[in-house]
């Protein structure tokens, strides 16, 4: 067993070593979990969470998890609502189980808090004193809508975050025209970010090319002028948009002096503005990674394919262009995960019809205080981002996978 | 003017970087088809920027290149048909080895069938078979200058440009590529321009060598002459190894010369062209040429000397020697042929063969009065 006599301190210091790795770098994992991975967490479970309105009602809420969903509950079930009711008026707790009901179904907030102003205790027929407050409490859909909210899990965000529901009957179904909104703000907020990667790409190349060829004083300084807006804040840059975009701006100042233009251009406040704004700030996160790519290649390959006889457009589409291609996948990422994120920029350059997903995540957190919705909307943009990280680390593998 | 002697032709070239920087002046220089000429200096001295300028990569300020008789003046790089190695080899990472050779054939169009045939043969004339699906990065750095060869033979240009191809390689690969690439050059009768730093490689190679120095040619010789007959102190110094003494022309008469080096001791050497008497000199003598006696006189240029060291090389001692007139120099001594003698501290004769010696014109700190 010599062997193992020799192996077991080399074995016992290499322990020591990754332990101390691993204590380095215990600070940003601490840091890292505390400050986003568990805030996340937490917000991402409210998608699925739905507590507010078994907090108010939990007897009412156990007694309809148990009815069938069919017609009306049992009488008894109205008559432990009834109670609970009149329990919670006042307090703290029927406020957002009202709110809660009234996302599901619009109306029911007044409802409720009408019902629990006018309740009081039965002996029987529950259904009925309800009814006599009210004559919707005699809808089987109210009580479903009830039911739904009853939790502790549901995927009522979830599916609304996507346009759909589920009927009074538990199937699935399309979101009534009137309220299916976020499928077209997925689809606007992706087309959005595409047409602007497409114009980073389409701008931040040449530049990218430039400075990376530029004799060294003129790359520093060209970096610099792509550094500079890029250390700026968002705010500023795209406030300053405001000011040359808008009505009576420098932009529409010059044309109409020059007489292009009669008619100031509607240029902000609209698509225009938020792709003009966005492409701008986001430019910088194009051009780094393609500048850096494009500095390790150099001119010596451009030159071999020409002087094997290529000329210099098929020279730049055969050997320049797929080197560059890392740079390309990179940049087009980081702009287009960016810019699906986007919020500041649209919210003041943008119209009501160039709102992005972010828009309505901000909505729902900080305006209607409807989290789970919020959440829901936020859970699916991180999956797009992930299924395109994902996708992007597929095609960069490849290259290296024939090693 | 123009015939197989004047294959490519420099003519007057220059290239001029601002108003003052001249990184080629006044270059004249001719190679004839089939040839294999080097061109040597070192860095900064204009070789690359030369060989960058036939290849249509740098403009000349001034002057004509030719090939085949005809200007390359407004003949952009993809339309010279010159095939060029690069120092880095320059190979296209996305692509694999064949496509790599395929290139310069698929941007001419040629039919399918006949590319892969000639990209076949390309790779069995660098010993490539088994390698053409593989990818740059996967090669050694010998395949991948092989690659970059074939690569740059495969549509049978009329000339070939290499722009010091081997500096990447360690010494045995080179010595090894340095005979492929000899070969090659025979076999397939390639016109050949190798640009190199290294005065080895360009003498075992080449049928004659240019060799640079600041933007100008200093000698254009084959091999054997520029040796044993270097045209100027620097090409003396730069190419081999050689001891230099700083002296005096006392006479020229027949070609021989009579210097008197700086200290009193007066040698006869061979005169270059433009030595004149009176003027201040520079002798140039290969160490392995200077004799080292124990006893008897070398038969002419003898006199006294004292091994200050040796140094064992192997294959031959290379002693350290001072006269007692100032000069240092160092000869090199067959080994293993019982010199008991010489050892540090010894004295011994020294001299060599007049026409062995060179006097050239003076090296800068050669050019001032004797002290």
């Amino acid at each position: 067993m010599a062997a193992g006599t020799v192996r077991a301190p080399a074995g016992r210091s290499r322990f020591r070593l990754r332990l101390g790795a691993w204590l380095l770098i215990l600070p940003l994992f601490l840091f890292a979990a505390g400050t986003f991975v568990i805030p996340i967490g937490l917000m991402l479970v409210r998608s699925v969470q739905d507590p507010d309105f078994a907090a108010a009602f939990p007897r009412t809420a156990v007694a309809l998890a148990a009815w069938d969903g069919r017609d009306l509950p049992p009488d008894a079930t109205a008559r432990t609502f009834l109670a609970e009711l009149q329990a919670a008026r006042g307090g703290d707790r029927i406020s957002p189980a009202a709110t809660r009901l009234n996302a599901d179904l619009a109306g029911f907030r007044s409802l409720l808090l009408r019902t629990a102003r006018n309740a009081r205790a039965v002996g029987e027929d529950g259904l009925g004193t309800l009814a006599a407050i009210d004559a919707r409490w005699a809808e089987p859909g109210l009580w479903a809508a009830m039911r739904r909210a009853a939790g502790p899990l549901t995927d009522y965000f979830l599916l609304a975050a996507i346009d759909l529901q589920r009927t009074d009957d538990g199937s699935i179904a399309a979101m009534p025209e009137t309220r299916a909104v976020f499928v077209d703000v997925f689809i606007r907020t992706l087309w959005i970010g595409f047409v602007v990667t497409a114009f980073c790409l389409v701008l931040g190349y040449p530049v990218a090319y430039l400075i990376a060829n530029a004799p060294a004083r003129w790359a520093n300084l060209l970096l610099v002028v792509v550094l500079i807006p890029f250390w700026t804040s968002v705010l500023v840059r795209t406030t300053a948009w405001v000011v040359l975009l808008q009505r009576d701006g420098l932009v529409n100042g010059l044309l109409r002096w020059s007489g292009i233009v009669e008619q100031p251009l509607a240029l902000i406040y609209n698509r225009t503005g938020v792709l003009v704004a966005m492409v701008h700030v986001l430019l910088p996160l194009m051009i780094l990674p393609l500048y850096s790519v494009m500095k390790g290649i150099g001119p010596s390959p451009m030159r071999a394919a020409m002087s094997l006889g290529a000329r210099p457009l098929e020279a730049f589409a055969r050997v320049y262009l797929p080197q560059t291609r890392a740079g390309i996948a990179a940049g087009a990422l980081l702009v287009y995960i960016s810019a699906i994120g986007y919020y500041v920029t649209p919210e003041l350059v943008g119209g009501g019809g160039d709102q992005m997903i972010s828009y309505f995540i901000a909505f729902y957190t900080n305006r209607t205080l409807n989290w789970g919705l919020a959440a829901a909307l936020s859970l699916i943009l991180l999956l797009a981002t992930g299924l395109l990280y994902l996708a992007y680390a597929r095609i960069e593998v490849r290259p290296e996978a024939g090693k | 003017m123009d015939g197989p002697d004047r294959f490519v032709s420099f003519d007057r070239v220059s290239k001029r970087y601002g108003a003052a920087v001249w990184a080629v002046r006044d270059l004249d220089l001719t190679v004839a088809k089939g040839e294999f000429v080097t061109f040597l200096g070192p860095s900064g001295s204009g070789k690359t920027t030369s060989l960058m300028m036939l290849a249509g990569f740098e403009q000349p300020t001034g002057g004509e290149i030719r090939l085949d008789g005809r200007s390359l003046r407004d003949v952009p790089p993809y339309r010279r048909d010159i095939g060029m190695v690069f120092q880095n080899y320059a190979l296209f990472p996305h692509m694999t080895v064949a496509e790599n050779i395929a290139f310069p054939l698929t941007v001419r169009r040629q039919p399918r069938a006949e590319v892969e045939a000639a990209v076949r043969r390309a790779l069995d004339l660098v010993r490539l078979g088994g390698m053409a699906e593989r990818r740059p990065a996967q090669l050694s750095g010998g395949q991948q200058q092989r690659v970059a060869l074939a690569r740059a033979l495969v549509f049978n240009p009329p000339l070939v440009l290499m722009d010091e191809p081997l500096g990447a390689l360690d010494r045995q690969l080179r010595e090894q590529m340095q005979i492929e690439i000899k070969h090659l050059h025979e076999r397939l009768g390639l016109t050949l321009i190798y640009v190199t730093h290294d005065q080895g490689e360009a003498l075992t190679m080449s049928d004659r060598v240019a060799v640079f120095r600041d933007g100008g040619l200093q000698q254009l010789a084959p091999p054997l002459e520029l040796y044993e007959r270097p045209a100027s102190s620097f090409v003396a110094q730069f190419v081999g190894d050689s001891n230099q003494f700083a002296g005096r022309v006392v006479r020229v008469d027949d070609g021989l010369c009579l210097v008197e080096l700086d200290g009193g001791w007066r040698v006869t050497a061979a005169a270059a062209g433009g030595i004149a008497a009176g003027a201040r000199t520079t002798l140039s003598i290969r160490p392995e040429r200077v004799i080292v006696s124990d006893a008897g006189d070398p038969p002419e240029n003898a006199g006294p000397a004292v091994v200050e060291e040796l140094i064992y090389h192997g294959d031959h001692v290379r002693a350290h020697l001072a006269t007692p007139t100032g000069q240092a120099l160092f000869a090199k001594v067959l080994s293993g042929t019982g010199h008991g003698w010489l050892r540090a501290g010894a004295p011994v004769r020294i001299g060599w063969q007049a026409r062995d010696c060179r006097a050239l014109d003076p090296l800068p700190d050669h050019a001032g009065q004797e002290q």
